[in-house]
């Protein structure tokens, strides 16, 4: 699992007469362990390529592996089971369920995954504590701040141990010092279990975390660097 | 608590004024549901035995093909030990025979056609409400005396008063003449037009000896405390007399009152049917209400249940969610309505219910001005449940609306 491979993949979208280009021939490969930014103007892709790698969205052409899995010859339900199981999402903002705490949110996710009733409680207490809200969780999510969300959002993401992460502009509603301290758990995780995070962003900032930088421009990947994480490498 | 219902439990609260609206709809329908229904399920009753009281008993044993075609030799012979046996055998005393006949009936004024029913002075009072409704004089004295009471309407149209003596010609059992004279002891103020009209009684001896019909009589006529103890009861009666030979040799048949009165059920269905089609249009309006708000309450929640679906969470668990929450809803609206619903009902049951004109309706019908709404299972929970269900059916629709919601447009909704 979790080595994503994309080969030639295509999108339009069509809205009225006009077709609009999601996606443009999209090849890319992706380690088990990576930390990998998409980067790139509003418009450009991002979003519809991580959709596509969640199977949230099927392309048109082309072909999405993750792992043993072919993502775009799955089902409607096979895909559900894949994102619910395997696949850890964050998205821009407001993710979670508002009328539940923040360990309800975590919990009624492990519920879905068929977690056992009595594994639930410390499980989701401990991930909880693990990305620092200690002390917060029966807090629903409009007493939380933004930074603090996202970290609610990212517990219930990486509860099910999913080999993958997604991440779709992450901190596009936090202030920089709440983005670094995400980014720093984001690091956190990928080195201490291995979970291979992709990121959709257009800050810069968060761009200067990743070792591998992709670049896209009107559905097409134009750039594709590796580089020395700043911030990572500083030990905090 | 589970997660999914503390979830259901507090979306319900998002937008608690819509929610207990709902509910109070609810609540209101099945309020007036409980009452209606107890009023109309306690009014059958009344008039039911209000009218077997008065007219046909509860219970007859007859000649077989004699409810079809009364005909006056069709008797049956030995009554009065049949009778007596019955109600030893049966335990109660409200079991009374009765006889009938056509004759030619003259006052000094005038002559009538008339039906003459022969009943038994000391037991047709335990059977029959018309004992109790004599305007004037007083009741039957004797088996064998020579005595009648009358309809008010007939003895005016007779002009006859108490103390006047009638003549009464006819042809008896036997095929013989009948003749016999009876004086005028009693008139009847029952209140039923028809009754007052036609109602003609005299005691069974004089009117067995009248038509040549020793200890013969037409039918026996039963009354039981209460009406459920009917069919119980007709199976024990033609158990008992046909363990004593007497259902075959004599060619006996017992009847219950809905053969005896066939129109009364009907009347009553049709009534119901009439009644339930205004409760029906009730029930819709209430689920459509609980529909609206269901569906107002999927659409607020798209971009949620959108990222909900991206999560991997399936449709069909959203859509369960949904029901849930419409169950919950329609446990408090169904719980809280047939509670207060009871208390109404019970607080009627004790005062009685009446209203404006129901005095004069009440007069032509020989009932009481007062109803008394019946609370029971049937009463308190028919109508409830049927909102119950209308709201459930009605949720199907929102939660079907979620099957097929498309995770990435929804979570793109504001
Ligand atoms: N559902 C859609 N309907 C029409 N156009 C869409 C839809 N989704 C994305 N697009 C278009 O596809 C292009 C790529 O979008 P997106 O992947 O969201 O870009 P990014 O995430 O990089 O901002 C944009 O031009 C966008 O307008
Ligand atoms: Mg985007």
């Amino acid at each position: 699992m979790a080595s994503v491979s994309c080969k030639d993949l295509c999108k339009t979208f069509s809205q009225g007469d006009t077709t609009i280009t999601g996606l443009d021939k999209v090849s890319l490969e992706i380690e088990r362990g990576s930390f990998l930014c998409l980067s790139g103007p509003s418009g450009s892709g991002k979003t519809t390529l991580l959709n596509a790698i969640g199977g949230l969205d099927q392309p048109d052409s082309g072909s999405i592996s993750i792992g043993e899995l072919r993502v775009d010859q799955m089902s409607k339900t096979e895909l559900a089971e894949m994102r619910l199981h395997s696949i850890g999402f964050v998205f821009q903002a407001y993710n979670l369920i508002p009328v539940l705490s923040a360990l309800e949110n975590v919990e009624f996710v492990m519920q879905v995954q068929g977690v056992p009733a009595g594994q639930r409680r410390d499980k989701a207490m401990a991930i909880l504590a693990e990305v620092g809200l200690a002390g917060m969780e029966q807090r629903l999510p409009a007493q939380l701040s933004g930074g603090q969300q996202q970290r609610v959002a990212v517990a219930r993401a990486i509860v099910s141990e999913p080999a993958l992460v997604l991440a779709d502009e992450p901190t596009a509603n936090l202030d920089s010092k709440t983005s670094a301290q995400l980014m720093d758990l984001f690091i956190e995780l990928n080195q201490t279990r291995n979970i291979t995070f992709i990121i959709a962003t257009h800050d810069t900032r968060v761009m200067a975390y990743c070792r591998r930088l992709i670049r896209m421009v009107d559905g097409q990947i134009v750039g594709d660097d590796l580089q020395e994480p700043a911030a990572a490498a500083e030990p905090s | 608590m589970n997660v999914t219902l503390t979830m259901a439990w507090r979306n319900l609260w998002r937008n608690g004024r819509r929610t207990w609206l709902t509910i109070a709809a609810m609540i209101f329908t099945n309020v007036l549901l409980v009452f209606l229904i107890s009023l109309q399920l306690g009014m059958y009753d009344t008039m039911i035995e209000n009218s077997l009281r008065a007219f046909s008993g509860q219970m007859q044993v007859q000649r077989e093909g004699y409810l079809d075609e009364p005909r006056m030799r069709e008797t049956i012979a030995g009554s009065s030990a049949i009778t007596a046996m019955l109600r030893e055998q049966l335990g109660i005393e409200s079991i009374t025979q009765r006889a009938q006949g056509f004759a030619l009936a003259s006052s000094q004024e005038r002559s009538f056609g008339i039906q003459l029913i022969g009943v038994e002075p000391a037991y047709e009072p335990l059977v029959s409400s018309l004992p109790g409704l004599l305007g004037e004089g007083r009741w039957l004295s004797d088996s064998n005396a020579e005595e009648i009471v009358l309809g008010r309407v007939l003895a005016r149209n007779l002009q006859v008063q108490l103390g006047d003596e009638i003549t009464l010609l006819g042809s008896g059992a036997d095929g013989s003449f009948a003749a016999g004279l009876a004086t005028v002891v009693g008139i009847l103020d029952t209140g039923l037009p028809d009754a007052d009209r036609s109602i003609a009684q005299l005691p069974l001896g004089t009117f067995q000896s009248i038509f040549s019909m020793p200890d013969q009589a037409h039918a026996l006529v039963f009354e039981f405390p209460d009406l459920n103890q009917v069919p119980a009861r007709k199976s024990q009666v033609e158990t008992l007399l046909s363990k004593k030979q007497l259902l075959a040799q004599f060619q006996l048949a017992v009847h219950d009152w809905d053969a005896l009165q066939p129109g009364l059920r009907q009347a009553i269905m049709s009534d119901m049917v009439s009644a339930w089609f205004m409760y029906g249009i009730l029930i819709i309006v209430v689920s459509l209400s609980v529909m609206n708000t269901q569906l107002m309450s999927v659409l607020e929640r798209t971009r949620e249940f959108g990222i909900m679906l991206a999560l991997g969470i399936k449709p069909g668990r959203l859509g369960r969610l949904v029901l849930l929450e419409t169950l919950i809803m329609s446990l408090l609206g169904m719980f809280i309505g047939i509670f207060i619903g009871y208390l109404l009902v019970a607080w009627f049951a004790h005062t009685g219910f009446t209203f404006a004109g129901m005095a004069e309706a009440a007069a032509k019908y020989n009932m009481d001005e007062y109803m008394y709404p019946q609370a029971s299972l049937l009463s308190l929970f028919w109508g409830p449940g049927t909102v119950f269900i209308g709201g459930m059916l009605a949720a199907i629709y929102p939660a079907l609306k979620l099957q097929r919601m498309h995770p990435i447009e929804a979570m793109r909704a504001v």
